[in-house]
């Protein structure tokens, strides 16, 4: 009844083009964002603020990054942690070496750095794809923090490769409290996954699609195919690199090379695969689920041990929490091998058609 | 250079490779058969090792603690073909690998809620010392158990190959491996031979975490070790076992003389990543790996 496009006629291109072809998605959308941008940072506490949301939005980042590369490019990648930890840590350098460039302009560098090592690492999605591939991109994995803990002008000689991130500082104005650290991150994703919608629907997002879903029919048709996997590496890396930086600085604070461990990466294909392959949205819902999970199960266990008066061990609960996690993301694969963004498409069909069943 | 300290490390490499052969093993057997690159293979291993070992605790003798473990790897085997991979039949590949890493979680989790996550020590009666007459004579220290985990991989491979080759069960794995379809269509029950492939990639994985477990110990780090198979697979290709003992060889070996030889020069810690890099610039010369079937296919 109230999700229809009826009555709402396109009569210029730039309409039709748009990114919310529907009104009522455009007022949605516009609600979402007064809420994240104003009514979140005026209720939630703290802990909420710092723990749980400028994670999920810096995992988002990341996992719009990797989404970028497996969802829409087709190139499977478990280096994901390593390419954040370069941007987190080039970050800090360029922050160290160069005060007067400020940060937005130092992320971005790291981002670029970030996007130069994945070039690098990308090489072989040339000779090879599939598991093999996957495979390779581990060995970025390891170099990369080994690189970092090894070479001391990464960490600036710190004897232990921990870092302290500076202050965020931008025109004189610090971001020192959650709720302004939350906004800065939350600006920046906004911005990168407004980018990133519509890269995709351009002539690059397109081409990568084509290779993604027949190389040799995409080269046919004209599309250089070295460019196009290496620019897929390339644009990924710089959203995970951005997306590291905002770990150091607006969630972690001090940082080491141990936070960026093979297990962040899979962390983060997860969100990719439970969000739902190739779908900016998924991104976003994937990892707001592998986020609050943990958080809603060790509540889930806190309510019962309360209520039937157990006391349940800490290495239970963990142990638990673990299978529980597997668990989930068996079923979800069995049950909804899109993802949540294509749960969320059947709603919206559903909806259109309310309360009339055809 | 010292040959003789040469040769050791060469050789303390090449023993060291055939464990690594005899978890990528595990690995081969499914994708041969399944086309799914298990991820869990390493929780499977943590799982099998500290089984044995919580059993053989209560008191229990070698042999019925072997049993029962293995019993316990079979009906795993059966429980994730029927739970898990039989409602994903026909989803790509990667879906398959992404449900393996929730499998991982869910075996690493269980075998701990189960039997503690205390580490155990495992003794096998096979002293880790050097071989006596190798010591004397050549001056070169060659473990004894290492010579021991060599012949074990190198009898089960042995084993391996004969079921292959010659038993009906054998025949039906290769033509599955083959083409789905095509065996399928000539009678042969696709879900038993899926049971049976997990099953018997359960026992491979209960002999590595025997001997991993009982030169490293029983504890959480085994299931890393599936991390350092992952080179040997890709050196000697997905889907052959020779390869994975070739791969396996050259990467323990090649991984030992780097370590020995480059290691000092760039500050030590490189086996975490090295054999990696061995791999992949291998692969840019032999996309398929050593072994690997020669898949006619531009990337």
């Amino acid at each position: 009844m109230l999700y229809r496009e009826a009555g709402q006629f396109k009569a210029t291109y730039a309409q039709d083009q748009q990114i919310f072809p529907i009104r009522q998605d455009r007022i949605a959308f516009a609600l979402l964002l007064a809420a994240a941008f104003i009514v979140v940072p005026l209720i939630a506490n703290q802990y909420w603020l710092s723990a749980i949301l400028t994670p999920f939005l810096i995992l988002s980042l990341a996992t719009l990054g990797l989404n970028i590369l497996t969802g829409y490019a087709g190139q499977l990648s478990l280096g994901t942690a390593a390419f954040m930890a370069v941007g987190a840590f080039m970050a800090y350098n360029f922050v160290l070496r160069m005060p007067w460039l400020g940060v937005i302009p130092s992320f971005i560098l790291a981002g670029l750095c970030a996007a130069a090592v994945g070039i690098v690492f990308g090489l072989p999605s040339l000779r090879i794809k599939g598991f093999y591939l996957a495979v390779a991109t581990l060995a970025c994995q390891f170099f990369v923090l080994w690189a970092i803990q090894r070479i001391g002008w990464i960490t600036n000689y710190s004897a232990s490769g921990v870092i302290t991130a500076q202050k965020i500082e931008i025109f004189a104005y610090a971001f020192d409290t959650p709720v302004r650290k939350y906004l800065l991150t939350l600006a920046i994703v906004a911005v990168m996954a407004l980018l990133a919608k519509n890269l995709m629907r351009s002539e690059t997002g397109r081409a990568f699609m084509a290779v993604r879903d027949m190389d040799v029919a995409a080269s046919v048709i004209g599309i250089p195919i070295m460019k196009t996997k290496l620019l897929a590496f390339a644009i990924s890396s710089f959203y995970c690199g951005v997306a590291g930086g905002l770990y150091a600085y607006t969630y972690l604070g001090t940082v080491e090379p141990e936070a960026f461990t093979l297990d962040l990466s899979f962390r983060i294909l997860f969100m990719v695969i439970i969000g739902g392959v190739g779908s900016i949205l998924g991104s976003f819902m994937g990892a707001a689920f592998i986020t609050l999970l943990p958080i809603f199960l060790s509540v889930l266990f806190g309510g019962i041990s309360h209520a039937t008066g157990m006391e349940i061990s800490h290495a239970v609960v963990s142990n638990l929490e673990v299978i529980i996690f597997g668990g989930l993301i068996i079923f979800f694969l069995i049950v909804e091998p899109q993802g949540l963004a294509r749960l969320w498409q059947i709603a919206k069909e559903k909806l259109r058609l309310w309360p009339f069943p055809h | 250079m010292n040959v003789a300290f040469f040769f050791e490390v060469l050789i303390g490499g090449l023993l060291a490779g055939v464990m690594y052969s005899l978890v990528a093993l595990g690995f081969v057997l499914i994708y041969k058969a399944s086309g799914v690159f298990n991820f869990a293979q390493g929780a499977m291993v943590f799982l099998a090792a500290l089984t044995f070992v919580s059993i053989m605790k209560m008191g229990i003798n070698f042999w019925l603690a072997l049993a029962i473990t293995l019993g316990v790897m079979v009906v795993l085997g059966i429980g994730i073909e029927k739970i898990v991979l039989r409602p994903l039949v026909n989803q790509p590949p990667i879906t398959l690998f992404m449900a393996t890493i929730g499998l991982a979680f869910v075996l690493e989790g269980l075998s701990q809620l189960v039997w503690g996550s205390q580490p155990h020590g495992l003794e096998l009666g096979i002293p880790d010392v050097p071989m006596e007459w190798l010591s004397q004579k050549w001056n070169i220290n060659v473990s004894q158990f290492e010579l021991f985990a060599a012949g074990v991989a190198a009898a089960m491979v042995a084993a391996l190959a004969l079921f292959f080759q010659y038993t009906r069960i054998g025949r039906a794995l290769r033509a599955v491996a083959d083409d789905h379809q095509a065996a399928l269509a000539v009678g042969i029950p696709l879900k038993h031979i899926w049971a049976i492939v997990w099953a018997v990639a359960g026992f491979v994985a209960l002999v590595a975490g025997l001997m991993w477990g009982a030169r490293n110990g029983v504890q959480f780090a085994l299931t890393f070790i599936a991390l350092k198979a992952l080179p040997v697979l890709i050196l000697g290709g997905f889907e052959s076992v020779p390869g994975a003992i070739v791969g396996g060889l050259i990467i323990g070996a090649s991984e030992k003389l780097a370590e020995v030889y480059i290691g000092p020069m760039v500050g030590g810690g490189i086996e975490s990543w090295f054999a990696y890099v061995i791999a992949l610039l291998f692969l840019l010369v032999r996309p398929q790996g050593l072994f690997g079937e020669k898949i006619i296919d531009r990337v």
